[in-house]
């Protein structure tokens, strides 16, 4: 291969990763704060989101087969850009009270960013691996950036730890696939085992893979981590923690596998149902005993993504359609309640304590009928959109006849409502607490405004996202 | 106005009501005096539209009326509307009781008056929703939408233990309904679609309408609320503001009847057959067992409320009866149980709102300082007893008939329940109303004043009404139960003729392997 391989299906990510490094210098040379480098981001980002949006949907694969783009990398990016937006926004406000205000915090998401779509776009397990890392390396450096905080600090620190095991054993897992295949490229090792069968070497390779990619995406048993990071790192770096590389790494897992081993969905079915079952259930009870609301938004984003592979446990177009339905409402959800949680203001300081909210309801009406009316959407209940996320996904489950599965499903999530009403029960049925400062940053009650007018309004006019998310699938699995 | 969209006009009338309350300004005092008019001329004009469709309802045909579809969700599930002789009057039942709750938290409710009448408007809204969807999606979306407003009204307006009733009455019932949201989402597979008319016509495999048949029975024994799994209702009632038991006993409960007589009966007729010995035993447990356990109640509420369970075992027996008398009453007893209980309720109101204390020891001798109160109270007293005259009378004598033709033994133990009911109502009336008035506190207490009697007056006159000429209602009914109940008799003999009925069979088959 001496020819120059096509490089404007990667237009996006190269330019990306030039406006990354422009964005750095100019923070480096203005001396300049966050908040600037912080809009030059967005505006990157609103580039990105345009050149993503004009380009062709059909399928195209590029640099030998590793990188592909169609209309399922173009849903998940955008969904991507748009969390990790939302995530720049409402950090300002908290970057400039907590005296964290560096230029280099929105550099570094914007890194990560670029890591997720390079994860997104992986056609081969080293594309994978490369996109994995640079999505991870800048996200230990964001989750331990309150350095003088012993808790952040530690947060970054435990992150790393595992997450370094993580990518070993991922590393382990793509080596054995590549030893028993002969190839690192997705479509190649799907034909090779479409034509040799399953083989025990690349059934290991799979369950390692597995192993790494549900780390990412914090599923049972690989999700303990997330509840110390989530409580350690600094409130709107556990916003973006909660939404964008969760959905690059279950559009990770989708690609690898569908792209690379749809012969071997009996196998790897057993483990997505076991993962599945075990996030869900865990996530439900572990989080009844949570006094910190961002330990308990781990626990919740535990049992969610344990709802999303239901999904993919079915192992059809329709599951499919339904992980994706999930996470764009997953997300949005995700970020209106850390909009929540960053309101929790005092004179003193931010405050994380689930019964800070007591009585929220007489001090700020508003915000309680809005945090309420989320926790109703997390719980499932209609007609607001988390229940859509879980109809999608369970009306796969019952179709592929996993009945055990869906009622085990369900049940936990009437378990998970529990934690949910509780939050509800102390905003509106308990005494009020000194209340929090107000008005909210003006950024941040708009991010608010718009994922609760979202979440609120989604049962009106749900075509435009199943129809999106109904063309994405149709690129994944023709 | 036209026809084709008159359902959701009345369905969402209220929420209108709803955002007008949200966006009034100014002080507190004038917000909440804004908010009660405005809910209480919401829910009025909701009622009297209501009527429309009472008038221009078409009773000789069994079909679904005022049907509107538009494409909602894609892939065959439609936002559909539409009402026939069976869920119609459930529908003007609710938009009647709504003013009446409003105009009982007129004085009773201080803090959060804004809130509160949002909260039951937009119950009412998702409450209406219930019996005019036809699709089970949009259903579905109506009925579990209606626990996040009764949640608050129990939680944020409901008195000492109201944190562990509110979240009892949520999970309970959210703990049903998931399931039956797995059951619908197998109907749509098996039959590709979730429009109700279409899936009424659908044959389901009998093996497959046993397990669906189980897990909508989850969810509306429930809401039923039918024994054992009834507990979450006493503590509901009782903490609830009085408007919130009134919507509790008088619309949501119905939900239950309403959902086994569009789905449980007619969709899984083989089931419905094999299994109603266990709905028959369920009920009579309820009848005998919840008329006893009202007996020794000290608190006038959980009475009410264990009456109410006991009232249910008559519609859930009527029902599962499947004789045209027994749907018929089982229908009428829904609906007479909904003015009467929701009376009953008021009645309770009433006098908490003079003395704040529903303990029945607290009371007696009424009838010397509060005359009109005593008729009234006396007249709702009756109807729940079931008094030929009074409207309770008409639903409790058809369900009996209707299953005496099926089961005497059953009919035999029900009626005994009769007995108990007015055991434990009269004893009540006799503690309240009768007697000399022995207690300081009760010495100032004033009768009924206009608001009270505006309130319970249209309640009484239907109780009286339906109870003297029930006709209204019944020829209502009549065509869509006659459908009914000949369609299931239909599918039962299709299935039968086919060798693929009784249960045990079928169990015994499971195991077996084929």
């Amino acid at each position: 291969m001496t020819n120059v391989p096509d490089f404007l299906p990667a237009l996006p990510e190269i330019l990306m990763a030039a406006g990354a490094m422009a964005l750095l210098m100019w923070g480096v040379f203005r001396q300049c704060d966050a908040r600037e480098t912080g809009i030059g981001a967005i505006g990157l980002f609103v580039l990105v989101g345009a050149l993503l949006l004009i380009e062709p949907n059909e399928a195209v694969q590029t640099f030998g087969g590793m990188f592909v783009v169609d209309s399922f990398t173009k849903f998940m990016k955008l969904l991507i850009l748009i969390a990790a937006a939302a995530a720049i926004i409402m950090s300002f406000g908290f970057i400039r009270h907590e005296k964290m205000n560096r230029f280099e915090f929105p550099v570094l998401i914007v890194l990560a960013t670029l890591g997720m779509f390079m994860m997104v776009s992986a056609n081969g397990l080293i594309a994978l691996y490369m996109g994995l890392e640079l999505q991870s390396l800048a996200l230990y450096v964001i989750a331990a950036f309150h350095r003088e905080n012993a808790r952040s600090t530690e947060a970054g620190l435990k992150y790393f730890v595992l997450g370094a095991l993580a990518s070993g054993m991922l590393l382990y897992g793509a080596s054995l696939v590549y030893g028993f295949t002969g190839s690192v490229q997705f479509t190649a090792i799907s034909g090779v085992l479409t034509a040799e069968g399953p083989n025990i070497g690349v059934i290991f390779g799979i369950v390692f893979i597995l192993a790494g990619l549900a780390f990412k995406i914090s599923a049972v048993p690989f999700h303990m981590w997330t509840p110390d990071v989530y409580e350690g790192a600094p409130t709107p770096v556990t916003a973006f923690f909660g939404g964008a590389p969760k959905v690059a790494a279950m559009a990770l897992i989708l690609r690898v596998l569908f792209g690379a081993f749809p012969a071997l969905e009996d196998q790897w079915q057993q483990i997505i149902v076991f993962v599945s079952i075990a996030s869900m259930v865990l996530g439900a009870f572990a989080a009844i005993a949570q006094t910190n609301i961002k330990r308990l938004m781990a626990y919740s984003s535990i049992s969610h993504m344990g709802f999303a592979l239901v999904g993919l446990a079915a192992g059809t177009p329709e599951g499919v359609r339904g992980v994706l339905i999930y996470l764009v409402i997953y997300v949005v959800m995700n970020v209106g309640v850390f909009c929540c949680i960053l309101a929790m203001r005092r004179k003193e300081g931010y405050v994380e304590s689930i019964s800070d909210l007591s009585g929220l309801s007489t001090n700020q009406p508003m915000l309680a009928f809005l945090f309420a009316m989320l926790m109703f959407s997390l719980a499932g209940v209609p007609p607001l959109a988390g229940f859509f996320g879980k109809f999608y996904v369970f009306m796969a489950a019952i179709e592929a006849g996993l009945y055990p599965l869906a009622v085990i499903g369900v049940l936990s999530s009437v378990i998970g409502a529990f934690y949910y009403l509780r939050i509800v029960k102390i905003m509106y049925f308990d005494e009020a607490a000194e209340p929090f400062v107000q008005p909210l940053p003006g950024e941040l009650a708009a991010v608010l405004g718009v994922c609760s007018v979202f979440t609120l309004l989604f049962f009106v006019y749900p075509a435009p996202l199943i129809l999106g998310a109904q063309t994405a699938v149709g690129a994944l699995l023709p | 106005m036209t026809d084709g969209n008159i359902l959701s006009l009345i369905t969402f009338l209220p929420l209108v009501g709803a955002l007008i309350i949200l966006v009034t300004r100014g002080d507190e005092a004038s917000v909440a005096r804004n908010a009660r008019y405005v809910a209480l001329w919401t829910t009025s004009i909701t009622f009297f539209v209501s009527l429309y469709i009472w008038w221009k309802f078409d009773p000789s045909t069994s079909d679904f009326q005022f049907v509107q579809e538009t494409e909602w969700l894609g892939g065959a599930i439609n936002y559909h509307m539409g009402v026939d002789g069976i869920s119609m009057l459930f529908v003007i039942l609710t938009t009647f009781l709504m003013p009446a709750c409003i105009l009982a938290s007129w004085t009773s409710i201080e803090k959060r008056v804004k809130e509160y009448m949002i909260a039951f408007l937009v119950l009412e809204t998702l409450m209406i929703g219930v019996f005019c969807a036809l699709d089970l999606v949009l259903f579905y979306l109506f009925f579990e939408g209606g626990l996040i407003p009764m949640f608050l009204i129990i939680g944020v307006w409901g008195g000492a233990r109201r944190i562990y009733a509110s979240f009892k009455f949520f999970l309970y019932t959210f703990a049903g309904s998931v399931l039956m949201l797995l059951a619908i989402m197998a109907m749509y597979w098996e039959a590709g679609t979730t429009s109700i008319p279409v899936l009424l016509a659908h044959d389901f495999p009998a093996e497959m309408q046993f397990w669906l048949w189980l897990a909508f029975f989850a969810s509306f024994a429930v809401k039923m609320p039918m024994w054992p799994v009834h507990t979450w209702l006493p503590d509901a009632h009782v903490e609830a503001p009085t408007a919130g038991s009134v919507v509790l006993a008088g619309v949501m409960l119905k939900m239950g009847g309403y959902g086994f007589l569009r789905f449980s009966l007619p969709m899984f007729p083989v089931a419905s057959a094999d299994l109603a010995w266990l709905v028959f035993a369920l009920s009579v447990i309820a009848i005998v067992y919840a008329s006893l356990v009202a007996l020794v109640q000290e608190d006038m509420k959980k009475l009410i409320a264990y009456s109410s369970v006991a009232h249910m075992g008559f519609v859930t027996m009527g029902i599962f009866a499947a004789t045209h008398q027994g749907v018929q009453g089982g229908i009428f007893q829904m609906l007479s149980h909904g003015w009467v209980s929701g009376a009953l309720f008021l009645c309770v109101g009433v006098v908490y709102d003079r003395m704040h204390t529903r303990e029945i020891a607290a009371y007696g001798g009424l009838v010397n300082r509060m005359p009109l109160y005593a008729v009234a109270f006396l007249i709702f007293t009756m109807a729940n007893v079931g008094l030929p005259g009074t409207s309770g009378f008409i639903g409790e004598f058809l369900t009996i008939i209707g299953t005496f033709k099926v089961n005497t033994l059953v009919a035999a133990i029900a009626a005994t329940g009769v007995i108990l009911a007015a055991g434990y109502a009269l004893y009540l009336y006799r503690r309240i109303v009768f007697g000399e008035i022995e207690k300081d506190t009760l010495k100032s207490i004033m009768d009924l004043n206009r608001r009270e009697v505006l309130t319970l007056a249209p309640l009484l006159a239907a109780t009286i009404f339906f109870g003297v000429y029930p006709a209204p209602i019944l020829h209502v009914t009549e065509v869509s139960v006659d459908n009914l109940v000949a369609n299931y008799h239909a599918a039962l003999e299709a299935h039968r003729v086919a060798g693929d009925t009784g249960l045990f069979a079928r169990a015994a088959s499971l195991f077996t392997g084929n």
